[in-house]
C-alpha cells in the first residue's frame, strides 16, 4: 500500500557537523505534521531535476506534540545522489515529499532497562528514542561512538541532557566501544538497541548473542526498501491494454489509472482479493504479498497486483 | 455517577434500554443504513479487510467514528456495566502514551464530523472538550493524567460508542495491554489482557488452519499511519442486550432457550461488529474498535434481500462456526421464520439492498 505523503518545506538547513546537515521540515500548506514514535523513519522523495530518489531518514526527536519534524543527513561518497543533492543543492525553503512515518524500531515499553548503541550517523533514530525513553522516565543508558568529537553530530546536546548516562567513544583519541563490556550484568529484562554501521550492528548482535541475550529482548535498525521498484512494461490481455507501471505505484495503481477495474479489497498484500493469472513474465516475479504460499510463488501463475511486481521488461497479465 | 442520567438531551437519541425491559429499537432510517455484512448467499471466514475510507453520505462508515441515535443510552449502558465491574477497563502501565495517542484520535474525529455536539479546542496542550448530548464541559492538559476524571483512554471510550482496545506492537506481534470493552460477544478483556494476536484468537475454529490470522498478523504489523483498515464480522445475540460477557453468561446464556416460532421476530438479533484499525502515531500502538450494531429479524425482513440472503447464510452455515458463535439452540427455528421470508429469487451481489 502506498504510504501516505507530505508535502513539506525546509525551514531550516544547519551543518551539525562537515559532513552532516540537518533539516527542519514543516508542512507546506502550515498544519501541524502529526506526532511521531521514537525510532520512526520516513521516506524522502528527492527530485534532483534529473530523477527521483527516495532515502529512508529517521527522525531525529520524537514530536509529541507534532509540528515539525528533524532530519539529519549524512554525506555519503557511494550515495546514489541523494545525500549529495541534500548537502549541496538543496537550499531553505526548499519542497520536499514525505511519507508518512513508520517505526520499525520501536522502543520496547515494558523492558526494566535500555540499553542504546550507536555508530555516527546511526545516532539519529538512537538520540530520539533516548528522549522518549528519559521523557517516560523508564532507565537507559547511551554508548555513541564517533570518528572524532569534531564529527559527533549532537555530541554536546546529548552530554548536557542526558548526563553521565551517555558514554562517548572517540576513535581518534583511541577510546573504543567494547560492547562486551557493557554486556554483563545488565538486569533480567534489559532490551538492546544498535544503529550504525552495518559491520557494527553485525558485531554486537553476535557478541550480545554470544553472551546469552535472547533475540526477542535484542533490536537492530534495518532500512526496508521503501515500496516501488524499477519501472516495467505490463500488457493485459483480455483488455488489450498497455500501460508502464511506474517507480513508485503498484500495477493496481497502473491498471486504475488507465481505467481497468480488477477486483481488491486490503491493498497490502493479506486478502487475497486481487490475485490475477500471470499469462506471461519476461523477468522475474517479486512477490511482496502475504498470501501466496512458497510453492505458488514458485509455480509464478499468479501475483497479487497490489503489492508484488516485475523485475525486467515485461508482464503480461490476465485481466 | 459520570453521567447525569436525568437531563434532558437532544431528541435525535432514543431513550431505550439493553437489558431488563429491552426496549432498544432501530428507527426507519437506523435499519437503512445498518452495516448488514453479507455481501454474497453464504459466509466463511476470510481476511476481509479494506482500507477505512468514507462510505457513502448518511451510511455507518461515512465517517471514521459512527455517532448514531442509539449513543447516549449505549452509554448509559456502559456506565452501569462499569460501576458492577471495574475490571472491564484496564491498561497495563507501558499503555499510557497510546492512551493518550486514542484521545486525540477519538476527540478530533468526533468534534471534526459531529460539530453540532462535540467540539474541541486546543491551545497548545491546553484542551478544552465539550460533548453536548452527554452535558459534559472538560478542560485539561494533553499528557497530564491528573487533570482528567479518569485515564485518557477510559475518559473518552466512555463517551464514544464502541469497545476499544490498544495493542502494543513487539516481537513481530500485537499485544492486548489495554482496554475498555463492555459490549463483547462472548469474549474477555480479563481473561485476554497481555495476550498476543495468535493467543487471543486461540477459541476462533478453522482460521488458523486457513492461515487467516497469520496473514492478517502481517498485513497488521505494517499497518501505516492515516491509513485506518476496517473489516466486519458478525453473531446474533438474544435479546437486545449489548453486554453478552462471559462474566455476566450467567444472565445471558439462559435466554439462548427462549426463542419460539412465535418470538423470533423481535427476540433474534443480527449483531454487526464494525471493526476499524488505527496505528497510533506517539506509541506506534495499534487501536482497535469494535463497534457492535443490533437488528431485530423483524426489522431485517423489512428489506427483502437482506431477508433472503440471512435466511441462506444461517441455513448453509458451517456447523464449527454456528456452534462458535452459539447459534446451535435457536439455529433451527431462525431459519424456519426466515425461510418465509426467502421466495428463492436470486440476490445481487453486494451488501446495499436492492
Ligand atoms: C488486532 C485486532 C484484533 C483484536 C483485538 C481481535 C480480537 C478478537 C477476539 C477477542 C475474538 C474472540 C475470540 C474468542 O472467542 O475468545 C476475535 C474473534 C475473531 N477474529 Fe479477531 N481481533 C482482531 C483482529 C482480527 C483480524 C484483523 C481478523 C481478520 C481476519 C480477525 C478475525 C477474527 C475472526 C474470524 C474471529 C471469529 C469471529 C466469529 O466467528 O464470531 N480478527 N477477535
Ligand atoms: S488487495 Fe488484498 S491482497 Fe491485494
Amino acid at each position: 500500500m502506498r504510504a501516505l505523503q507530505y508535502t513539506v518545506r525546509v525551514s531550516e538547513a544547519e551543518a551539525v557537523t562537515p559532513r552532516v546537515r540537518r533539516l527542519r521540515l514543516v508542512a507546506a500548506d502550515g498544519t501541524a505534521l502529526p506526532p511521531v514514535s521514537a525510532g520512526a523513519h520516513t521516506v524522502v522523495s528527492i527530485d534532483t531535476g534529473e530523477r527521483v530518489i527516495r532515502n529512508a531518514y529517521s527522525l531525529t526527536a520524537p514530536s509529541l506534540s507534532g509540528g515539525a519534524y528533524e532530519i539529519a543527513v549524512l554525506r555519503t561518497p557511494e550515495s546514489r545522489g541523494g545525500s549529495a543533492f541534500i548537502h549541496e543543492r538543496l537550499r531553505e525553503g526548499d519542497s520536499l515529499t514525505l511519507s508518512a512515518p513508520a517505526n520499525f524500531f520501536p522502543v520496547n515499553r515494558r523492558a526494566r532497562h535500555h540499553v542504546l548503541v550507536a555508530g555516527g550517523i546511526g545516532i539519529t533514530p538512537i538520540a530520539a528514542m533516548a528522549e522518549e525513553i528519559f521523557r517516560l522516565g523508564a532507565s537507559f543508558e547511551l554508548h555513541y561512538a564517533v570518528r572524532s568529537a569534531h564529527d559527533g553530530a549532537f555530541c554536546r546536546e546529548l552530554a548536557a541532557r542526558f548526563g553521565g548516562r551517555l558514554h562517548l567513544y572517540c576513535g581518534e583519541r583511541q577510546e573504543r566501544l567494547q560492547v562486551q563490556a557493557v554486556l554483563p550484568n545488565q538486569p533480567l529484562g534489559t532490551h538492546l538497541y544498535v544503529c550504525g554501521p552495518e559491520r557494527m550492528i553485525e558485531a554486537v548482535l553476535a557478541d550480545a548473542r554470544a553472551a546469552g541475550w535472547p533475540n526477542a529482548n535484542l533490536h537492530a535498525e534495518r532500512f526496508v526498501a521503501p515500496a516501488g521498484g524499477e519501472p516495467f512494461s505490463l500488457f493485459l490481455r483480455r483488455s488489450q491494454r498497455s500501460v508502464t507501471v511506474g517507480a513508485d505505484e503498484s500495477v493496481l495503481e497502473a491498471i486504475e489509472r488507465i481505467g481497468v477495474e480488477a477486483p481488491h479489497l486490503c491493498r497490502g498484500g493479506a486478502c487475497g482479493e486481487c490475485i490475477t493469472a500471470v499469462s506471461h513474465a519476461d523477468g522475474t516475479l517479486d512477490h511482496r504479498d502475504h498470501f501466496l504460499s512458497a510453492a505458488e510463488r514458485d509455480a509464478g501463475e499468479h501475483v497479487m497486483i497490489c503489492v508484488s511486481r516485475l523485475k525486467g521488461r515485461e508482464l503480461v497479465l490476465d485481466l | 455517577m459520570f453521567l447525569d442520567l436525568e437531563r434532558p438531551t437532544d431528541a435525535f437519541f432514543r431513550t431505550e434500554t439493553f437489558r431488563d425491559d429491552y426496549s432498544f429499537a432501530n428507527s426507519e432510517a437506523a435499519i437503512r443504513r445498518f452495516p448488514f455484512p453479507f455481501d454474497r448467499d453464504a459466509y466463511m471466514y476470510a481476511v476481509n479487510i479494506e482500507q477505512h475510507m468514507p462510505g457513502p453520505a448518511k451510511s455507518a462508515t461515512e465517517f471514521p467514528i459512527d455517532i448514531d441515535e442509539h449513543y447516549v443510552a449505549e452509554m448509559i449502558d456502559r456506565e452501569k456495566v462499569l460501576a458492577e465491574d471495574p475490571l472491564r477497563c484496564q491498561s497495563l502501565p507501558h499503555m499510557i502514551t497510546a492512551e493518550w495517542d486514542l484521545l486525540e484520535l477519538l476527540m478530533t474525529a468526533m468534534a471534526r464530523d459531529y460539530p453540532a455536539w462535540f467540539s474541541l479546542t486546543c491551545d497548545g496542550d491546553r484542551w478544552h472538550w465539550i460533548n453536548r448530548p452527554l452535558g459534559l464541559d472538560q478542560r485539561f492538559t494533553f499528557g497530564d493524567t491528573a487533570t482528567l476524571p479518569f485515564g485518557p483512554m477510559e475518559y473518552i471510550t466512555r463517551q464514544c460508542q464502541g469497545d476499544f482496545c490498544l495493542l502494543d506492537q513487539r516481537q513481530d506481534n500485537l499485544w492486548m495491554d489495554a482496554g475498555l470493552v463492555t459490549t463483547q460477544a462472548d469474549w474477555s478483556l480479563d481473561f485476554d489482557l497481555g495476550m498476543n494476536f495468535i493467543e487471543w484468537h486461540g477459541p476462533v475454529p478453522l482460521a488458523h488452519e486457513m492461515g487467516v490470522f497469520e496473514r492478517a498478523l502481517k498485513f497488521l504489523l505494517n499497518l501505516q499511519l492515516g491509513r485506518p483498515i476496517r473489516r466486519l464480522n458478525w453473531t446474533m445475540t438474544v435479546n437486545p442486550r449489548l453486554d453478552t460477557s462471559p462474566e455476566n453468561y450467567h444472565r445471558w446464556g439462559i435466554d439462548r432457550t427462549t426463542v419460539t416460532p412465535e418470538n423470533v421476530g423481535d427476540k433474534v438479533h443480527l449483531r454487526v461488529e464494525l471493526q476499524a484499525l488505527w496505528r497510533l502515531p506517539r506509541s506506534n500502538a495499534i487501536v482497535f474498535s469494535i463497534r457492535c450494531y443490533l437488528i431485530k429479524m423483524r426489522e431485517v425482513v423489512s428489506v427483502p434481500k437482506w431477508a433472503r440472503r440471512l435466511h441462506r447464510v444461517l441455513r448453509d452455515l458451517p456447523e464449527e462456526l454456528a456452534d462458535y458463535k452459539g447459534l446451535t439452540n435457536y439455529r433451527a427455528t431462525t431459519v424456519d421464520w426466515l425461510s418465509r421470508h426467502d421466495d428463492g429469487a436470486p440476490t445481487s451481489p453486494g451488501f446495499t439492498p436492492d
